[in-house]
């Protein structure tokens, strides 16, 4: 790694401008990351007296619950339901916003600002149009002839904490669309036009293809952002509920370490995180450095 | 545009007002349940035109709050917030600034070993490791303090990385001619990189007030005293009792508070914002 070809000299120096972020990265970061690497060995009795070395048993129990493989699944239908409903919804918006002139920057101000909304606030907002007795979403679903309850069906939640995942990301998604849409050179799209390419056509062969390394970025922005912050989405509005059906596997940490303290589950649950997450950055970073080169 | 087409043009319209008009429309119904009265909430569904009681429910919830629901007035979280986020982004900025500054104008031992050490931080957010970052607050006696709010939150790998990138840029010469001049590392470090990198820390502050201003997980963990609570988790406490109780009114007027502050910097400072995003996040 390079530094500049001339640097000042200094043996203490440099050390005292790195202790303050090194210092708080070893106390808040490495070290409480191996406590958990050991506590996930480890089980405690019911009262906390006693700790005995258990090995590995807290992850064979885990991938041996039920509770826990169900937290999975809803984890992954709940992260590609907000990417591919944020995502796409996105991408329609960006290319339509790509082809105006004048009002290019008015619409782009009015989608782009939900990003500044805390993830929490916007699952409160959606609950509270969701609410099954005053809610606008409801009533207008009752005159379909469909009762909306999200407290006690397990796919209303899912739905529900779904769009309000999905609605806080999208501007994030446009904002990066955008960005990859004008990249793309003008001259292709112009050349497939006078070939007599409609606009439809035009979109699957050329814009599409060539948006492939933004939409792959956003991709894994999005998983990453769905599996873990999305914490305050479900726990200002479903709380995991109904029995289990929006427990996501970062809220799972929190209820069963904080609520339910069972620290060696919960340590043994954050050490599988965080190799997810690791493998999450690794994908991201060689991707970017793919994509330098093309 | 390639070609003219009237008809398409209109329908690209559509799409976008629907668009926005679905962005916009929970905190549409947001403001105007904020101004209903109390009443409002028994009677079946909620109306979409604003009602008369707007500045009582601010005023309310901002002096007052909902003591029932355990929550402080609205006023102090909002400053509670304030707090957390300014000295988050400070810090944040202050010491990725130093880190990049010697990782890119020293050479020492272990250099690619502390940015390594500084990188892992991206792979560790609060969310996976809770409990025993809980418990180094706690034996630190850092529970319910502003200090516990931020500086753990201040490591900060893509803060370092930017600053990294962006002095690497920052020509060789000036440096030559500021040890000519018999600059220190320290004076240069203020007088030149400072002000160069003014651009850049701008950017990041925007991105990082949003991203301190909006923590929910770790103020939920570490503030137990009410004094402490910040908006954002706030809330929570509130819509929980507001589930059984129909003061929805007064819970949408803090939750308008509560998001007002970062939209108003997003909107004002978009082209910081987009900036800071686009280079941040690669």
């Amino acid at each position: 790694m390079q530094t500049k070809r001339m640097t000042f000299p200094g043996r203490w120096l440099p050390y005292a401008l790195l202790a303050p972020q090194v210092v708080i990265t070893l106390i808040f970061f490495i070290w409480p990351a191996s406590q958990a690497l050991y506590q996930s060995l480890l089980r405690e009795d019911a009262f906390g007296l006693r700790t005995t070395f258990v090995g590995l048993e807290n992850f064979v129990r885990l991938f041996g619950d039920p509770l826990y493989l169900n937290s999975m699944k809803v984890t992954l239908i709940f992260s590609l339901g907000t990417t591919l409903l944020s995502m796409s919804l996105a991408l329609l918006l960006a290319v339509t916003v790509n082809r105006m002139i004048r009002s290019r920057s008015s619409y782009t101000t009015l989608l782009v600002w939900p990003y500044a909304i805390a993830p929490a606030i916007a699952g409160v907002l959606w609950w509270f149009i969701f609410n099954p007795s005053i809610g606008i979403v409801p009533y207008l679903l009752d005159m379909l002839g469909y009762r909306w309850n999200h407290r006690t069906s397990g796919g209303d939640a899912m739905l529900l904490v779904i769009i309000a995942a999905a609605w806080k990301q999208i501007s994030y998604n446009v904002l990066f669309f955008l960005a990859g849409l004008q990249s793309i050179p003008q001259s292709l799209i112009e050349a497939a036009a006078i070939d007599g390419a409609s606009p439809l056509k035009r979109f699957w062969t050329i814009v599409f293809p060539l948006l492939s390394p933004t939409t792959f970025f956003l991709l894994v922005v999005n998983v990453v952002y769905a599996m873990f912050d999305t914490f305050g989405v479900i726990h200002a509005t479903t709380s995991g509920g109904p029995s289990q059906a929006t427990n996501i596997l970062v809220y799972k940490v929190y209820a069963d370490g904080f609520v339910g303290l069972n620290l060696g589950s919960s340590a043994a649950q954050s050490v599988i995180l965080m190799a997810i997450v690791i493998a999450l950055t690794v994908v991201q970073f060689r991707f970017i450095e793919r994509r330098v080169n093309y | 545009m390639v070609e003219n087409r009237p008809w398409s043009n209109l329908f690209a319209h559509l799409i976008l007002i629907a668009g926005v008009a679905l962005v916009l429309f929970p905190v549409y119904v947001a403001i105007i349940a904020s101004t209903q009265g109390p009443g409002q909430f028994l009677r079946g569904t909620l109306p979409l035109l604003p009602g008369g009681h707007a500045i009582d429910n601010y005023r309310a919830m901002l002096d007052t709050g909902l003591s029932r629901a355990g929550a402080p007035p609205v006023g102090l979280m909002l400053w509670n917030s304030f707090i957390m986020a300014m000295a988050i982004t400070i810090g944040k900025l202050a010491i990725s600034l130093l880190s990049a500054f010697a990782i890119v104008y020293f050479r020492f031992p272990f250099r690619v070993f502390f940015f390594w050490l500084i990188f892992i931080t991206l792979m560790l957010p609060v969310e996976v490791r809770i409990i025993p970052t809980f418990q180094v607050v706690a034996n630190l006696g850092m529970l319910n303090s502003f200090a516990g709010l931020s500086i753990p939150l201040i490591a900060s790998a893509t803060a370092t990385f930017l600053f990294r990138q962006f002095f690497m840029t920052v020509p060789e010469e000036l440096l030559e001619a500021a040890r000519v001049d018999g600059a220190g590392p320290l004076k240069f470090f203020k007088d030149i990189l400072l002000p160069l990198s003014i651009t850049n820390i701008a950017a990041l502050f925007v991105i990082m007030f949003i991203y301190g201003w909006n923590q929910y997980l770790w103020p939920l963990l570490i503030t137990t005293d009410p004094d402490y609570y910040t908006v954002v988790m706030g809330i929570q406490r509130m819509t929980t009792a507001a589930d059984g109780d129909p003061l929805w009114h007064l819970v949408m007027a803090a939750v308008v508070m509560a998001a007002l502050p970062p939209v108003l910097v997003i909107l004002f400072m978009q082209r910081l914002f987009v900036k800071g995003l686009t280079e941040t996040e690669k």
